[in-house]
């Protein structure tokens, strides 16, 4: 039988598992940032990471909506630059539809990925296409929400499948916003460092449901 | 090949240089307690706040702009990255006094999100802000999106008018008023010659050939109009001129205030000869001059290059101008 959802405290290992994932992510984010951007995307996001899972560590799990505010907060804080602006309101924005929600499900998940997404795009104006993470959290939200009815770890693995095939896809694109638009086509080839960081959030959540503990694969 | 620099650990540059900027301010600034943010030590009752700040790395931008009638605080974040939006907030509370705080820094998307997020926590706490961002690189966008471009050295004449009018009117609107205007006044180009490199790593923020320079190119390394082959001073101050004048444009008659910024490791030399060509483009075109800023005053650690600003004046610009001023890293007798 496959998982249908995660309690509250599964989804603090949850969360867990994708702090550790994002902090062993550091040297593969910053490579593929060094290629057009300033380098620093790993080292930022591992920060980030660090600082959410002291705080999952030492705050009692109490609801999901503050499970998610918390891990917004700490990136808001810690990461610093645009990817922490971003990647904490998706987190933070993400979390508003998670209010009264017992358990994390696919539901829950499409939930968050969509909201996060109009909070993302809200602050930042990048639309589809402006090779940002927006290119892999768009096609994840849009999956998400084809997928509500199923069990959440049937589910997981085609979001982070539809975000994977976005950061491919952010490969081909001229970026148009934030630094890197400054490069144009010199970022062509490349993929979108904040792209791949989305992907590799969901596939890290994918592989702690699956009961898996294999690393993500760059795309 | 990795640069060589005089520091410590490399993660502690900023915390450790805003250590060391705190003496050299001799007790009229301090620093926030666990956040990378220096206010002003003494604040007059009922002032209008002024917040200006950006990624560290540009020394002596944004936070040795802080003093009488310049900036109230700094928000300063990690090398060449926005401050986050805690050490914004942690600012703006300490500089608060009712009047609510205006935010003035550079258009870049990591600071606009930062400074916004900000902004909205700042307001949930009943605290008023408005925000000017500073746009003067013409290399950056066309003149039809302005709002794209980004903020360079320019920034200091922004800081400058904002700074006098923040400390002479009495509403968070008027002193939004003057800056905006102030902002929308300054154009800037510069170039590069040789890049400027991360304290974390060493390595350089982007590759030119030897005898390679770019016209237009940013702080942080993003491409400008035209990589070309080294051209005399003369010919390289034409070509940036023309885009700057014809940008505003500025017009016979007009009286502007000039500066001339080093990069980082630009010498005075070369940036005296530079002025020499400005000066004779300019009495060419009749426009005339009322002050001239020359020396290091927006950074990108050791980049060899230079920038042009011209702010266009009027009465009012003027005045605000004129008040005397000093910080760190700008002082107007």
């Amino acid at each position: 039988m496959a998982k249908t959802h995660l309690t509250i405290v599964e989804t603090v290992q949850m969360l867990l598992h994708v702090c550790h994932g994002m902090q062993a992510s550091k040297d593969l984010l910053s490579e593929a940032d060094r290629a057009i951007g300033d380098g620093d995307h790993g080292v930022g996001m591992a920060r980030g990471f660090e600082v959410a899972q002291q705080r999952l560590e030492s705050q009692p799990a109490t609801t999901l909506e503050e499970l998610f505010k918390t891990v917004g907060m700490a990136l808001l804080t810690s990461v610093g630059g645009a990817a922490g602006a971003v990647f904490g309101t998706l987190f933070r924005g993400g979390a508003r539809g998670l209010a009264g929600r017992e358990h994390f499900d696919a539901a829950a998940l499409a939930s968050w990925l969509n909201d996060g997404l109009k909070a993302v795009q809200e602050r930042g104006k990048a639309q589809v296409g402006d090779k940002t993470m927006v290119d892999a959290l768009q096609p994840a939200a849009a999956r998400a929400q084809e997928l509500v009815s199923l069990p959440l770890e049937e589910a997981l693995p085609q979001v982070a499948e539809a975000a994977r095939q976005g950061v491919e896809r952010t490969k081909d694109m001229v970026a148009t916003v934030g630094k890197a638009k400054t490069l144009g086509e010199r970022a062509l080839g490349h993929p979108d460092p904040g792209a791949l960081s989305t992907y590799l959030i969901l596939q890290y959540m994918a592989e702690y449901v699956a009961g898996r503990s294999d690393t993500a694969t760059p795309p | 090949m990795k640069a060589k620099k005089i520091i410590n650990d490399p993660r502690n540059v900023v915390t450790e240089l805003l250590e060391g900027l705190v003496w050299a301010y001799h007790g009229r600034v301090r620093k926030l307690e666990g956040v990378n943010a220096l206010v002003k030590t003494e604040l007059p009752p009922g002032k209008v706040g002024l917040l200006i700040g950006g990624g560290s790395g540009h020394e002596p931008l944004f936070h040795g702009f802080i003093g009488e009638n310049m900036a109230d605080g700094a928000a300063c974040g990690n090398i060449f990255a926005a401050p986050t939006p805690d050490v914004i907030l942690a600012a703006t509370r300490a500089l608060d006094q009712g009047k609510g705080v205006l935010y003035l820094y550079g258009n870049y998307a990591g600071d606009n999100m930062n400074f916004d997020i900000a902004a909205e926590m700042a307001a949930e706490e009943g605290i008023a802000t408005r925000t000017v961002r500073i746009w003067d690189d013409v290399a950056s966008a066309p003149p039809e999106r302005v709002d794209e471009r980004r903020g360079i050295a320019g920034d200091l004449f922004v800081i400058k008018v904002a700074g006098a009018a923040a400390a002479t009117l009495d509403s968070l609107d008027e002193v939004y008023r003057v800056t905006a205007k102030a902002r929308d006044r300054v154009r800037s180009m510069g170039v590069a010659v040789s890049a400027g490199s991360l304290p974390e790593t060493g390595e350089p923020t982007f590759t030119l050939g030897p005898d390679e320079i770019e016209i237009g190119m940013g702080l942080h390394g993003e491409a400008g109009v035209s990589r070309e082959k080294l051209l005399p001073a003369d010919a390289l101050v034409d070509k940036m001129m023309q885009r700057i004048l014809a940008d505003l444009p500025f017009r016979r008659g007009d009286e502007v205030c000039l500066l001339i910024n080093d990069l980082g490791a630009t010498t005075m030399m070369e940036l005296l000869i530079v002025n020499r060509r400005v000066r004779q483009i300019l009495e060419r075109e009749g426009i005339a001059v009322h002050d001239t800023i020359i020396g290091s005053f927006c950074t990108s650690q050791e980049m060899a290059g230079f920038s042009i600003s011209l702010m266009q004046l009027d009465e009012e610009l003027k005045r605000y101008y004129d008040m005397p001023a000093r910080s760190f890293g700008y002082t107007r007798a």
